[in-house]
């Protein structure tokens, strides 16, 4: 069944401060959704909220997805309703293996007794991992620590593919990427691109969508949706930024909560 | 009118046995239960002499004004001596059967037909298994308890019993000395490795007992041996006392690992000396777990006495409610070129109180030694606490010391990163802390370390929120 996802009237704060001011998205399974910005709209936050941090306060709204209100959750029920968001910082977790980790967060979707085979897991892994091009000792690393940039995204893009979600955000996956790593991380996504499978895509710039090719593209500025269109929205926004937006808009600081 | 055991965190070797010792000293500490106990084991007059001058000294000692809380200890109120079978066994069949009920529980029999080489098993004050690989004892290993070795092995034992730590080094190596009993006493001959670890486990079962066991390791040249201990005892709403004295001589290039899971019930004082001199190019490695207890007060030490020799404590302590896990490490630098490393880790929960008390001495000989010290600590409530207490003495102006403390508290950041990927809370925090405490469970033999990390998840269940 296609993933049908419809955020209304998302409000949230940081610290008493409204960063979200009631955004609305839908998107269904096997759509692309990008969201765009310059620095400090919201995009971020937009992510963080929908996954549950801690500490970020939804003051409204609702994130339903097939049915389910993700925000009545506690963070692990979202994941293991379908929702996966890939890390701009992903945390270190010092003597935890990759393996172990991502062994347990299988495990966690699964009913007791019916945990997946270490045969089975370590196959799947190591395939995905050579899909990735990781190197294989990064099974038995201990989680993140130590990770370049880079390995930190190709771990989560690795996460994504194993857990097999219904909803992927990606937060900027493509900072602190090279080019070829970028299209490796690109091509990870877009394997998993499927008719179920819906993505929003958080980035600055238009490169990763050469690589990721979006059905819908959406500008927030003011912790708002303020432009949304098709994918040669993003085309424009590469080529002229994001003035022209401010201006059509009457909008003098696109900025959300920052201190003046 | 017996007391209601008071309010202690579940702790699951707290079962008794209604096992019947064949003598009981009775409580009290006095000449004439030492020398009962001496004449008991038939002891020849040296060693009498050497309880009788320990028992005076034990009585001029003040008892120390620093670590933990020692104003609930009544040495009037402990008994000094429980003899609990008439002989030792050598198979499991000759040992008393509600005392062998008792091993079986801690899966002492199984572990040994396993993955062990020897066991000696002590129940109150004495040793009642002992067994040993035909192999090893083929080699000229002697593996035996502490009283056994007293009379078979007269030469090596007085040679060095009681040098590494004199009856006056601290009160309670001084009670030890008056009053000791069982033990493992271990000879490597050189050469010898023994690549299969040997094991002793004490069991504490009478209500107001005080176990004072006694053991010495010998290792000589180039040999190689581990041992590994295990401790656990019923949980009384009275004290008990665990106070025990370690000695290990590691000749040059020898080396010795001592593994020990103290997992005592939560109304025992554990307050053990652990002490090993290292010559030349010999190592010395002392793993340390510390889970149980209401108090422990224990820092293995290594003498690091021969050029090039190495020593290293790698510790974990785990604090929960109403506990108190004074530990640490100590480290004598005498000799040039002498290297020592300290990985201590410790968890304090639930109000429980952790410490990290540790000594890094170079003197004037050691030229070029190093230590490198990392303490880390994690804190997972706000009732909980933590102290790092390190000393340092240098004599040597070129030497290397590195010292590296912190401490935590599980992240928000960490739990919320885990959480998202569909672990709970609790199996998130879990995952954190045995991440934690990876570098010690590494250590481990595969079957302790699943052990362990047993434990540990086991202590740590409800540690949440």
């Amino acid at each position: 069944m296609a993933a049908d996802f419809v955020i209304e009237g998302l409000k949230a704060n940081i610290e008493g401060k409204e960063i979200l001011k009631g955004i609305n998205l839908q998107m269904k399974g096997g759509e692309i959704h990008a969201i765009m910005g310059p620095n400090g709209t919201g995009k971020s936050t937009l992510a963080s909220a929908l996954m549950g941090h801690p500490k970020y306060e939804v003051t409204e709204g609702t994130a339903v997805l097939d049915g389910e209100d993700l925000l009545e959750m506690a963070v692990d029920e979202r994941a293991r309703a379908g929702l996966f968001l890939a890390m701009q910082y992903p945390s270190e977790i010092a003597g935890v293996t990759n393996s172990d980790f991502l062994r347990s967060a299988i495990n966690s979707r699964r009913e007791e007794g019916k945990e997946i085979s270490l045969i089975r897991f370590i196959r799947q892994m190591e395939a995905k991992m050579k899909e990735l091009e990781m190197n294989p000792e990064f099974l038995h690393r201990y989680l993140n620590e130590g990770f370049s940039g880079g390995e930190k995204k190709r771990n989560e893009i690795l996460q994504m593919m194993m857990l097999d979600p219904k909803i992927v955000i990606l937060d900027e996956i493509d900072s602190g990427l090279d080019i070829d790593a970028l299209k490796i991380v690109a091509e990870g996504v877009n394997a998993m691109r499927s008719p179920e499978r819906g993505f929003l895509v958080i980035t600055h710039y238009q490169r990763l969508l050469n690589y990721i090719k979006p059905d819908y593209v959406h500008v927030m500025m003011q912790g708002r949706i303020v432009k949304s269109g098709g994918p040669e929205l993003a085309e424009r926004l590469e080529a002229e930024g994001y003035e022209w937006v401010k201006e059509e808009l009457g909008i003098e600081d696109e900025t959300v909560g920052q201190e003046v | 009118m017996a007391k209601k055991a008071p309010d202690m965190e579940e702790y699951q070797y707290g079962f008794r046995d209604e096992h019947k010792s064949i003598f009981q000293s009775g409580k009290g500490l006095t000449e004439e239960i030492v020398r009962e106990i001496s004449a008991i084991k038939n002891e020849p007059e040296w060693m009498l002499n050497f309880r009788l001058k320990s028992l005076e000294q034990f009585r001029k000692m003040p008892m120390p004004k620093w670590g933990g809380n020692l104003d609930d200890l009544d040495f009037e109120d402990i008994q000094y001596y429980v003899r609990p079978s008439e002989k030792q066994g050598k198979t499991w069949e000759e040992v008393p059967s509600e005392i062998k009920e008792t091993f079986d529980k801690l899966g002492i029999p199984e572990a040994e037909q396993k993955f062990l080489a020897g066991v000696s098993a002590q129940y109150e004050s004495e040793v009642v298994y002992h067994s040993m690989q035909k192999d090893l004892s083929d080699q000229g290993v002697i593996f035996t308890d502490t009283d056994t070795a007293l009379r078979e092995h007269p030469e090596l034992f007085k040679k060095f019993f009681g040098t590494i730590i004199p009856p006056a080094d601290n009160k309670f190596a001084a009670l030890n000395s008056a009053v000791w009993s069982g033990g493992s006493f271990i000879y490597v001959p050189k050469g010898v490795k023994c690549e299969v670890p040997l094991q002793a486990y004490f069991r504490i079962n009478s209500e107001n007992m005080g176990q004072f066991e006694r053991t010495l390791i010998l290792a000589d040249e180039d040999s190689f041996v581990h041992y590994v201990e295990g401790c656990t005892a019923p949980i009384y709403s009275t004290n008990s006392l665990h106070s025990a004295v370690v000695e290990i001589l590691c000749m040059k290039n020898a080396r010795v690992r001592y593994t020990t899971i103290q997992n005592w019930a939560p109304n025992i004082y554990n307050l053990v000396t652990k002490r090993a001199v290292a010559e030349e190019n010999a190592t010395m490695e002392w793993v340390d777990g510390n889970i149980g207890s209401k108090l422990t007060m224990k820092y293995p030490a290594v003498v690091l006495k021969g050029r090039g020799a190495k020593g290293s404590v790698l510790s974990i302590a785990v604090a929960g409610k109403d506990q108190h896990q004074d530990a640490g490490a100590k480290m004598i630098h005498l000799a040039p070129d002498t290297t020592s490393t300290i990985v201590s880790k410790s968890i304090s929960k639930h109000g429980g109180k952790v410490t990290y008390r540790g000594l890094a001495s170079f003197g004037r000989q050691a030229e070029g030694a190093k230590a490198n010290i990392k303490c880390d600590t994690l804190i997972l409530d706000n009732q909980s606490t933590s102290d790092t207490i390190p000393y340092n003495e240098i004599m040597n102006d070129n030497v290397i010391l590195e010292h590296e403390a912190t401490v935590s508290k599980v992240s928000e950041e960490q739990l919320f990163y885990l959480m998202s990927r569909g672990l709970t809370e609790a199996d998130a925090t879990q995952m954190i802390i045995m991440g934690f405490i990876e570098p010690f469970t590494k250590e481990l033999p595969m079957e302790y370390a699943v052990e362990m990390n047993r434990l540990i998840k086991f202590e740590m269940e409800g540690s949440i929120g």
